[in-house]
């Protein structure tokens, strides 16, 4: 066994890097075979070639053959046309996933940039700033397994084990099943969203902000703005196309919220959202057919974002 | 600015003060959110170290109370049993190639992006920008059938060669954008002096993206390291090749209330990705600005 790992690592270490670089290195040497007047042309392919081939086969042909798995019945054997969709849309369980997954989209993306907006400007007025930034950005560095388990522990019934029900109680409350109840447990799992997420938008918009220049907002001060009229008549137009930014990365994931539903209520008491449906679909009721029109409903649902994205690359082209 | 303000000399202190009084909402809001976002990890911390009849009896913040009663048999316990020390290596064995190969493999195309004439080389870049948001579930299933046509199901390289795919639009965009802003003229002395795009890529282009390459080698690990979803899905039936968050999962799923045990499962598998995050925020930070802002 402890061989095996050893030659396994260093298969790892040494073996898929040395591989890479070969294939570079043997690019030149293919190029050599073909006449001097076709390499120019040739070459940009054979460069484009590796990655081409793995977003064709892992990216590219998985998400059209999803489609055609959409159209199939469960076991993908005969093609059932959109049955797999309408019969979705009979059940109440892919409204309630629909309608958590809105829930997500609302306040996940809309307190996390809230949130992270707030930080990002009241930290740049302090000279501790880099220490909250690094606290409020450590969940970005654990998985959201860590932290559903983190967070399983917060939650915890007993005000004896629990943070948040021994706070509950402190504060004169009664101890709550906080993961139990719908629609309740949606926001709470919200939180851990949040509280994961939070660090990634107030590093860009932070970042953002310091791009703002400072003689702008001290010109407004002096003029006597206040540091509300500030914020909405300075900070927050110019911060805007980051916003964007920010707002459209957070907008995907929460829609392929997945990790912390699994790990926390496993979609149970309502808690089901578009990405553990699909799970769910495919490997608890070994439907591939429905899994699938899950996946194509889901990948719908990101289009616009993809056209935003693919808008604003070419705008940035034109300037380049 | 304060040298403008000395028409007022007389009201200099009074502002001073009034300054310093408002401050406090905002020393007391910013004190408040980090200790919000630093308890719930200290929690999980502080009970990783306490013996498991006080975890399951008294909250963690009675771990400060004399005598204190901290023991590592939590983690002795599980790094032993329920498979925590194998996948951490199994996550090691997973993260290192899923970082290398797709950051390779997008390095060349990235070269070719921002350094060749090709037909269609806009649309292909376009294409890449739209495949950076496709869910990985509207890609995972034929994966899945993939893998099990060839038989690599269950193994590492289904796992590596899953992520590479993944990851690849992000690290393309990425390097092409840092590629695309070295400077011309660069290019153009190397081929002068005989070289070729292989030479320019290994000896220029390479070395002096390394910023670039380390922010994309830190988010790609942290990313991979941190997955749940392709692992689950290609490997999750196969604990001897199962990395650390499908154990965890796992465990979360069947040993619910062990807290002494799951809370040190879980650091276990935070204590990586934390170092790399302390050692090299700077990098990791600047991988995130690059991809969502123009880079």
């Amino acid at each position: 066994m402890d061989f095996g790992i050893a030659i396994l690592a260093v298969i790892v270490v040494v073996g898929v890097p040395s591989i890479t670089v070969l294939y570079a290195l043997a690019t030149e040497r293919v190029l050599q075979l073909v006449p001097v007047r076709r390499r120019a042309g040739l070459r940009p392919w054979l460069w484009l070639l590796p990655g081409f081939a793995f977003l064709i086969v892992f990216l590219v042909y998985p998400t059209v053959y999803t489609i055609v798995l959409s159209l199939m019945d469960r076991r993908s054997k005969s093609f059932v046309g959109f049955d797999n969709f309408l019969e979705l849309f009979g059940q109440d369980k892919f409204w309630q996933a629909i309608g958590n997954s809105a829930l997500w989209l609302v306040f996940f993306t809309g307190i996390t940039l809230a949130f992270g907006l707030l930080i990002a400007v009241l930290t740049d007025r302090v000279r501790y700033e880099t220490a909250v930034k690094a606290l409020v950005f450590i969940p970005m560095a654990v998985s959201f397994v860590a932290a559903g388990v983190i967070w399983n522990f917060m939650y915890a019934f007993n005000p004896e084990i629990g943070t948040v029900n021994a706070a509950t109680v402190a504060l004169g409350g009664e101890p709550q099943p906080w993961l139990f109840e719908w629609p309740r447990n949606t926001f709470m799992l919200i939180i851990v969203g949040i509280w994961m997420w939070v660090g990634f938008a107030m590093v860009i918009l932070s970042a953002g902000l310091k791009g703002i220049s400072a003689e702008l907002l001290e010109a407004a001060r002096i003029d006597g703005a206040t540091e509300i009229q500030v914020f909405r008549r300075i900070i927050l137009p110019l911060l805007a196309p980051t916003i964007a930014v920010v707002g459209t990365t957070i907008v995907i994931v929460a829609l392929k919220t997945f990790d912390i539903v699994y790990v926390m209520t496993g979609g149970q008491f309502d808690t089901q959202v578009i990405g553990t449906l699909f799970y769910q679909e495919r490997f608890t009721n070994r439907d591939a057919g429905t899994a699938a029109a899950v996946a194509v409903l889901l990948l719908l649902t990101i289009i616009p974002v993809m056209i935003v994205n693919i808008r604003r690359q070419q705008a940035q082209e034109a300037t380049r | 600015m304060t040298t403008l303000r000395t028409m007022d000399d007389s009201d200099a202190p009074a502002a001073l003060e009034r300054r310093w009084w408002s401050r406090v909402p905002l020393h007391a809001v910013l004190v408040i959110v980090s200790l919000i976002w630093l308890v719930p990890t200290i929690a999980l911390l502080v009970s990783s170290f306490r013996p498991a009849s006080d975890v399951n009896t008294s909250g963690w913040w009675n771990a400060f109370q004399l005598p204190f009663g901290f023991t590592i048999d939590n983690y002795a316990d599980v790094l032993s049993s329920n498979n925590v020390g194998q996948s951490f290596l199994n996550s090691l064995f997973i993260s290192i190639p899923a970082t290398v190969i797709p950051i390779m493999v997008a390095a060349f195309a990235a070269y070719a992006f921002a350094w060749m004439e090709f037909p269609g080389r806009n649309a292909l870049f376009i294409l890449v920008v739209a495949l950076l948001v496709v869910p990985l579930q509207s890609a995972l299933i034929p994966v899945l059938q993939l893998t099990t046509t060839v038989g690599l199901t269950g193994t590492f390289p289904a796992v590596w060669l899953a992520h590479t795919g993944f990851g690849l639009p992000f690290a393309i965009f990425l390097l092409r954008n840092f590629f695309g802003a070295l400077p011309k003229e660069m290019f153009e002395s190397a081929y002068l002096d005989g070289a070729s795009p292989t030479t320019a890529f290994f000896r220029l282009v390479l070395p002096l993206s390394v910023p670039a390459i380390a922010s994309l080698v830190i988010f790609q690990f942290m990313w991979v390291w941190n997955d749940l979803l392709v692992a689950l899905i290609l490997v999750g039936g196969f604990p001897k090749v199962a990395p650390l968050t499908v154990t965890i999962a796992n465990m979360a799923g069947t040993l619910g209330q062990s807290w002494h045990l799951l809370t040190a499962a879980a650091f276990v598998s935070m204590v990586l990705p934390l170092i790399v995050f302390f050692s090299l925020q700077r990098y990791f930070v600047r991988g995130i600005l690059g991809g969502s802002i123009k880079g």
